[in-house]
This record gives structure tokens, C-alpha cells and sequence, in this order.
């Protein structure tokens, strides 16, 4: 049977996010509870986390999460390793720590690594920081087999596997961990298991989606951004939504709304209605980009250093919704999984088609890579 | 002159029927048709008759079919008749057979092979009929760098860009090679669909100019009727570096055809031959395209985009690379199946590679090299349905020519004898009482019809796939499944096999 990767496998999904304005650090607990009410949106083939905040004492350094095939390939933590002594300084390295728990079985080796890029390395490079950082991911994504980055930012880590989202996550022991922003996913694949790697959330540094739907714009959207050193070896819509967003909003400058008006696109009738300026940028973008036009049902949350964004398609075909409470932001497939971990919510409602809900820190200087340069 | 070749048509008249009302032999411009006074019957020549179904058309009492002779030659596998045929008629003549319209040889059309994709359960198909449906391309270069103003705001840097409604384009058919009211169907559809005809190399009559901002104006080998109004009346400015159905080849519009609005359209003088060379003479390779590119620019003041139109050949995707760096803004690639007015046959029938193919790999080669986004890539070559149209966006293309669909519309039958000038339906001819025949109100209408139809089509399939705006088909070669085609030619084009 084959696996991500060798076959495209569409599924649909549920997905929660909870971030904390002032930037409280909240336990895993929240988001698991959260998600598991939507137990009946996933089948127990995949489910994650993305949480923020959650390395303060080692922020300043890439985290990188990897998995290990190491029964099919048991060179691929040595290749790794070596690859990563070649490319970076390594500050600190160990197993990730996991509970054994009946529900989740056939783990593979599951390690993380703090790392920084080697000046002379980066410098011979000619790259910056998050792009040498990025591409050594990718690399070791597509180059050695049995090794799978599957987290690569700074003070931020994804968890994830194959199981239902709250065993994944009873798994992880997230209840340990304290962070200012979480998203979650529990994943409805319409095939059977794949591996750990395809399980959601998808990150690229500290960009990370998480993603219901399944996109009809696929192929012609990864063909566009393979032009742009993005291999898309999972061939998942949340690698490719993933890959669309870094390329518009790290690599082209783009702000994230700039960015949701080009992959959720209005409509012709509706941007010439539009007041101006937003209508002349808003149709210089849909033509600039128009590659990266994202159609078909999807819904997701974007999480990113100091902020996430909650984004549906143009037809809204993908349940979204999304309150406040204090200095609680809540996201979510369907509104119980809001209701489960905030009964008493102030405020809460479903966006408009591709319109993009931004939450960010108050601490404005918090706004770090996702942020346009 | 046609010694020994036997007539390929009959007409068979049902005497029962005839009136003897004379319309077919009013009709005819081959003259098959006479009238008898001795007998009081109508007679005909086969021997003349092309099967352009004119007089069966026009019939008041339907008593006219025209049927292929069952004449034969004693079977022969290696040697069927037609090639006996045409020994015949090149060792009477000792000339170049000439034909028109594209190959009619059985070639594999690989759009024939193709099947498309449709949502079923994990994904809404979306309802055109409820939800927008969204056809609007720009073609153009895309991309240039991102800028702001001081206030942050980005600025709209693109380059001019050609607007469509619909991925979809008439190619190139000269004022000369067909007749003013063609053109002039040709130029009110454009406009009314918000859509490009294109002049093909015969300039443009003056009566056209109101119609500029959906006219492609073209600069051919043989510069005929370019001038500054001329490049500057149009939306874009095509270089024609070669055509699918004659790659390699020139053209050439014999004199007889060269008469009065023609001539001075074409700024040469009444009854001279106009012979296009087989190279632009300025043009022997590739740095030199780019002057022409960017002397057309020059010549704009950068208001047009620049299109170059090359033939399918066999190292297309190269030539398409050296294009997209020559500052071309769109890149037109013609496939071997496609039309023409007049081409010697040989030429016609076997040179030049299947636009399938050659799109296909092109489109490759760009994204591989990264450029993709630097040009619009349009494709030709017998687009004849919208399915077809549909899969070559799929495949790649940011839109589509189409001519002899066209024209199928304006009423031709395809019977192929364009060269001879003598088009009884007032396409492919200057002869006045047969121009005349076509009235380009209706043949507009007609052609308006046509295209709507097919963009009618192109959203019912875009909806069951659950796309709602093409630029999401574009390219988006998943959409694609191949059948009874060998691995290597599923590579060339990208795409799997159905089942797979």
C-alpha cells in the first residue's frame, strides 16, 4: 500500500486553535479537549498539534522534530545526524518524550534537535538565516530516506502521529508543555494509514498549517510553486498551502491579508465593487499570483510566531468558527469544540468566505518570521 | 490535367425531387452544375465537384446528396488509392500537390485519449448554475518583482496584458486567404465576447480599426501591411515565426487574389503575387528575434504585448525556452493538425509534432526552468470541441486559438479547396458575388453562439471538478487521465493512466 508521498491521498477533517493575546502559556490540555469533542471528524488515521512558546529556554534555536523509519531504514539516524553536524551547531539533542498508551502503536523514533545554522556554512550559502534553515529541511525531507523533518521552527514544536488527535496528544504528554498558541487537527483520510509524516499539522520554520478540506486547485497550485526550490513530497493540499503561504508571505513580503487575497481571491463581480485603493491592489494581486489561486473546500489555521489566521475558501465550503473571551482566541471546525473548553464564550462567529481572521500578540515586537519583511 | 484520376465524388440526383430550378448550378462556383435545355434535366460533372455541400444545402426540394465514388483500384494495402491518385496528378503536372485546412490523415489526436476529472463525495462539485463560475485570463509576463509606494501600498507593475473573458482566442487568418465579411464576422464576435481575432499576416482593413482593442495584429516574414497605425490599432503584436501546418514554409497568396480593399491592405500593388519568405530575413536565430521583439516594443512604446507564434516541431520545448527569454510576453505554439489556407501536402501531413505533445512539454520545460511565469503560453493546432480546449488548459495552456472551428461556424464544410479561391460559402475566396454570400451579422451571431456554448461546457466541467475560476484548471494536469497510451507517452504528457 503505498504511503504519502508515492500517492495522493485527499481526506478531510477537524481542526481547533486557542492563542492567548497577552501571551499566557497554556497547558496542552485545552486544545486536546477541544479537539476530541470532534472525535466523528477524524478515523483515527492521523492527528497533531503545532504549540508556541513551548521552547522558551531554548528560543533562539531551530527546533527540528524528526521521525525515524528505523526499522525500514536503520542508516537514517546516522545519515541525519551527520547531515545536521555538517550544517548546523547542535546545542542540544534527545528523544522526544512520549507516553506508551494502547490507543497509539507502531511509533517510529521520534527525536528533536536545537540547532543553529554554521556561520561559514550559511555565509558560503549566500542565504539568510530562515531560507539555509528551510532548505536543509527540505533536503533531508527528500534526500534521505527514513528521515522526516516534521517540525523546524524557533520556540514552537508540532506533534503529531497516527491515532485519534487526543491520543496523539496524550502521547506527546502535551499537558507538560506551556504555550501561548496551539492548533490541533484530527484527519479523516479516504485511504488507509499512511505514515507519522503525513499526519497534519505541515511546518516550514515557524509556519505551520492545519487544514480541512480537499483542494481542486492541487496540481496546477504545486506545479506553480515547485518553480521555487518547494518540493512537494507529500503531495497533501497542507504541504502545498504550507509551501503557497511561506513563498507569498516570507519570500515575497506579502502581508498575510495581502496573502488570503491571493489564495482565497474574491471574485471578479466583487473586487470591482471594491472601494479603492484595496481594489487596484486587490486585482494587481489576483492577476500577479493567479497561479496560486487556491479553489475547492478548505478551511484552515495558520499558526506562526505571535499569531494565527483563520482562512476558508471562496464559497465557503468548509465549516469555520471563531470567538473571543478576554485574551482567549478561539478556532474551530464546529462550534461545540469552541463551547468545550470555554462554555461561556463572549463572542462567537463564523467568518465570510476567504476573509482572513488575524490574531497577533499584544507585544508587538513578538511578530517574528511570519511577519512581512 | 487530371488524367487518369478518377473523380473521388459523385452527385447523385433524385430526378423524382429536381425541379430543375437551377439554384445549384447558380450556387456552384465549380460549375458541376448545368442545366439541359434539350432534355429539360439537370446534368452534372463530377469531375468538378469539391463536396462543399453547397448546393445540397441550398436545395429547395432536398434532391441533391453527394456521395464518395465506390470506383476503386484492385486492393492494395501498401498502395491505396489515394497515393496512386496523386502519382497521377504530380506526373501530370510535374508540380508540389498544394492542399488547405489541416492534415486529414489519421494521426492519434492525443485530446482523444484524455479523460477528465469530476468531485465525487470527498469534495463539493460546484453548480454553475448557482455558484459564479469564473473565466477571465489575463495573458501577459507575470513575473516582475513586487514594488510598494511610500505608503506601502503595492504597485500594479505588471506589463500591458492582453484581457480575455475566456481563455480563448480566433487564431490568425489573413484579409486575402479569406474575405472581408469573414473578417468582419470574425472582428464583431471577438468584440462582442470580449475575446481577440487575430489579422494573420494580410494587415488591417481600414474598417477594422474600431474593433482594435479585440484584434491580435500580426507581423509576419513578409511584413504585409505593417505600419505604425497598424501595430498600435491592436491588443498585442504577434511575431508568426512559423505554422503548424507548415512548419518551415513560407506563404504565398497568388496574385489573382491580390485585388483592390487586398492590396491596400496589404500595401502591395493589385495582381502581385505575395510571397512571405520561409525565415524572417532579420531573424536567421534567436538574439536576433529579441531585436524584433524589442523593436516592437519600441515601435508600442511598450503598450503591447508581444506574442510569438512558433510551429510544433520536434525541439519545440527549447525553442520555447529561447523564446521566453527573448522578452516575449506570450509564447503561441501551433500543433501539426492545424490549418491552413493553402500548404504543400507533404508539409502538411508530415511535419511538425501533435500540440498535445508539444504543449505539454513546453509547458515542462518552462516550470523546470523555472520561467513559466515569465510568458502565457497559448495553444493551436485543431482545438476542435471544448473538451479539447478544456484539456489543453489542463495540460498547461493559458488559453487557446481556434480557426477552423471558426470558420466550421461561419458555415465552411471543410472541404478543403481553399487555395483555389472559389469558397462557395464566401469564406476562403475575393470573388464578390461568393463573398457576398456570407453576411457577417449572422456570421457573428454565429460564431457568438459557438463560444458560448463552449464556455457554457467549460464551466459545467470546471463545476464537476470543483474548480470555479480556470486558473485553477490551468496546469492543473491531476484533472488529466490517460488511456491506451503507451508510459512513455503518459510522461511526455504528465499525466497518469486512468485507474492509477
Amino acid at each position: 500500500m503505498p504511503i504519502e508521498g508515492q500517492v495522493r491521498i485527499p481526506s478531510g477533517c477537524a481542526i481547533a486553535g486557542i492563542f492567548s493575546r497577552s501571551g499566557e502559556r497554556m497547558s496542552g490540555d485545552d486544545v486536546i479537549r477541544s479537539i476530541a469533542v470532534m472525535h466523528d471528524r477524524s478515523n483515527g488515521l492521523g492527528g497533531g498539534f503545532a504549540g508556541y512558546g513551548i521552547y522558551p529556554d531554548y528560543a533562539a534555536y531551530y527546533a527540528f522534530h524528526l521521525f525515524y523509519q528505523e526499522k525500514k531504514h536503520p542508516d537514517a539516524q546516522q545519515q541525519c545526524e551527520a547531515f545536521l553536524r555538517r550544517h548546523f551547531y547542535i546545542i542540544h539533542a534527545g528523544v522526544i518524550p512520549t507516553r506508551k498508551i494502547p490507543e497509539i502503536t507502531d511509533e517510529p523514533r521520534i527525536w528533536r534537535y536545537f540547532v543553529l545554522p554554521l556561520p561559514e556554512k550559511q555565509e558560503t550559502s549566500q542565504l539568510d538565516e530562515q531560507e539555509f534553515t528551510a532548505r536543509c529541511a527540505l533536503r533531508i525531507n527528500a534526500e534521505i530516506e527514513g528521515a522526516f523533518v516534521f517540525s523546524g521552527g524557533k520556540n514552537m514544536g508540532v506533534f503529531k502521529g497516527i491515532g485519534y488527535p487526543e491520543d496523539v496528544g496524550r502521547f506527546y504528554r502535551l499537558e507538560e508543555y506551556g504555550g501561548y498558541s496551539w492548533t490541533a487537527h484530527g484527519r479523516y483520510p479516504t485511504n488507509t494509514p499512511g505514515w507519522w509524516g503525513g499526519a497534519h499539522p505541515f511546518g516550514l520554520l515557524d509556519c505551520t498549517v492545519v487544514h480541512n478540506g480537499e483542494i481542486s486547485s492541487y496540481d496546477a497550485n504545486r506545479r506553480f510553486i515547485e518553480m521555487f526550490n518547494y518540493q512537494c513530497t507529500l503531495q497533501t493540499d497542507t504541504e502545498v498551502i504550507t509551501y503557497i503561504i511561506d513563498y507569498l508571505h516570507r519570500k515575497q513580503g506579502l502581508s498575510l491579508e495581502e496573502t488570503a487575497a491571493v489564495v482565497s481571491a474574491p471574485f471578479w463581480s466583487t473586487l470591482e465593487e471594491m472601494p479603492e485603493p484595496d481594489r487596484s491592489t486587490q486585482i494587481y494581486l489576483r492577476k500577479r499570483f493567479s497561479n496560486l489561486l487556491i479553489t475547492g473546500p478548505f478551511s484552515i489555521i495558520l499558526g506562526f510566531e505571535g499569531g494565527q489566521m483563520v482562512l476558508g475558501d471562496r464559497l465557503k465550503l468548509r465549516g469555520m468558527v471563531v470567538g473571543n473571551h478576554g485574551d482567549r482566541f478561539y478556532a474551530a471546525s464546529e462550534e461545540c469544540a469552541i463551547r468545550a473548553v470555554c462554555p461561556d464564550i463572549a463572542k462567537v462567529w463564523s467568518p465570510e468566505a476567504g476573509e482572513p481572521v488575524i490574531v497577533t500578540m499584544d507585544r508587538k515586537e513578538a511578530a517574528g518570521t511570519c511577519a512581512p519583511r | 490535367m487530371d488524367l487518369y484520376v478518377h473523380p473521388l465524388f459523385e452527385v447523385v440526383r433524385n430526378e423524382k425531387k429536381c425541379v430543375a430550378c437551377r439554384a445549384c448550378e447558380r450556387q456552384c462556383s465549380n460549375c458541376v452544375h448545368a442545366y439541359n435545355p434539350d432534355t429539360g434535366e439537370m446534368e452534372a460533372d463530377d469531375s468538378k465537384c469539391v463536396n462543399c455541400h453547397r448546393c445540397v444545402s441550398l436545395c429547395p426540394t432536398k434532391a441533391l446528396k453527394i456521395i464518395l465514388t465506390d470506383h476503386c483500384f484492385r486492393p492494395n494495402a501498401n498502395w491505396p488509392g489515394e497515393n496512386i491518385n496523386e502519382v497521377y496528378k504530380q506526373a501530370n503536372s510535374g508540380g508540389v500537390l498544394l492542399s488547405s485546412m489541416g492534415t486529414p490523415k489519421p494521426h492519434p489526436v492525443y485530446f482523444d485519449r484524455i479523460l477528465l476529472n469530476a468531485s465525487q463525495v470527498t469534495n463539493p462539485p460546484i453548480d454553475p448554475l448557482r455558484e459564479p463560475m469564473e473565466t477571465r485570463v489575463f495573458l501577459g509576463k507575470k513575473s516582475q518583482k513586487l514594488e510598494r509606494n511610500a505608503e506601502g501600498q503595492l504597485v500594479d507593475n505588471l506589463t500591458p496584458q492582453i484581457p480575455l473573458t475566456m481563455p480563448l482566442l480566433f487564431s490568425a487568418m489573413s484579409f486575402g486567404s479569406i474575405s472581408y465579411n469573414a473578417h468582419a464576422s470574425l472582428a464583431r464576435a471577438a468584440a462582442a465576447l470580449g475575446i481577440c481575432y487575430n489579422t494573420g499576416e494580410g494587415g488591417l482593413h481600414a474598417d477594422f480599426y474600431p474593433y482594435g482593442p479585440h484584434t491580435i495584429v500580426q507581423v509576419a516574414s513578409g511584413r504585409f501591411g505593417v505600419h505604425g497605425d497598424y501595430l498600435m490599432a491592436g491588443a498585442a503584436v504577434e511575431i508568426k515565426m512559423g505554422q503548424g501546418a507548415k512548419p518551415g514554409i513560407g506563404g504565398h497568396l497568388p496574385g489573382h487574389k491580390i485585388a483592390g480593399d487586398v492590396a491596400r491592405t496589404r500595401m502591395i500593388p493589385p495582381g502581385s503575387d505575395a510571397i512571405s519568405p520561409a525565415p524572417h530575413h532579420d531573424i536567421y536565430s534567436i538574439e536576433d528575434l529579441r531585436q524584433l521583439v524589442y523593436s516592437l516594443k519600441a515601435a508600442t512604446g511598450n503598450q503591447k504585448p508581444i506574442i510569438v507564434k512558433i510551429a510544433a516541431v520536434h525541439n519545440v520545448a527549447a525553442i520555447a525556452s529561447g523564446v521566453a527569454r527573448s522578452g516575449a510576453d506570450i509564447i503561441a505554439i501551433d500543433g501539426f493538425r492545424g490549418g491552413t489556407g493553402a500548404a504543400p501536402t507533404r508539409i502538411r501531413d508530415h511535419v511538425g509534432i501533435p500540440i498535445e505533445l508539444a504543449l505539454a512539454s513546453v509547458d515542462a520545460r518552462l516550470r523546470e526552468e523555472g520561467i513559466r511565469d515569465d510568458v502565457s503560453v497559448i495553444a493551436g493546432g485543431s482545438i476542435r470541441s471544448s473538451a479539447d480546449w478544456i484539456k489543453a488548459i489542463a495540460l498547461g495552456a493559458d488559453a487557446c486559438y481556434i480557426a477552423t472551428g471558426a470558420l466550421l461556424a461561419l458555415g465552411c464544410h471543410l472541404c478543403r479547396q481553399c487555395h483555389t479561391g472559389l469558397c462557395n460559402w464566401g469564406i476562403a475566396t475575393q470573388r464578390p458575388d461568393l463573398v457576398k454570400r456570407l453576411n457577417p451579422e449572422i456570421g457573428a451571431e454565429r460564431l457568438v453562439n459557438l463560444v458560448h456554448a463552449w464556455q457554457h461546457e467549460l464551466k459545467e466541467v470546471m463545476g464537476g471538478m470543483g474548480i470555479n475560476s480556470v486558473e485553477a484548471l490551468r496546469g492543473n494536469r491531476l484533472m488529466l487521465r490517460g488511456v491506451a497510451m503507451t508510459q512513455e507517452e503518459l510522461d511526455i504528457l504528465g499525466i497518469k493512466h486512468a485507474g492509477v
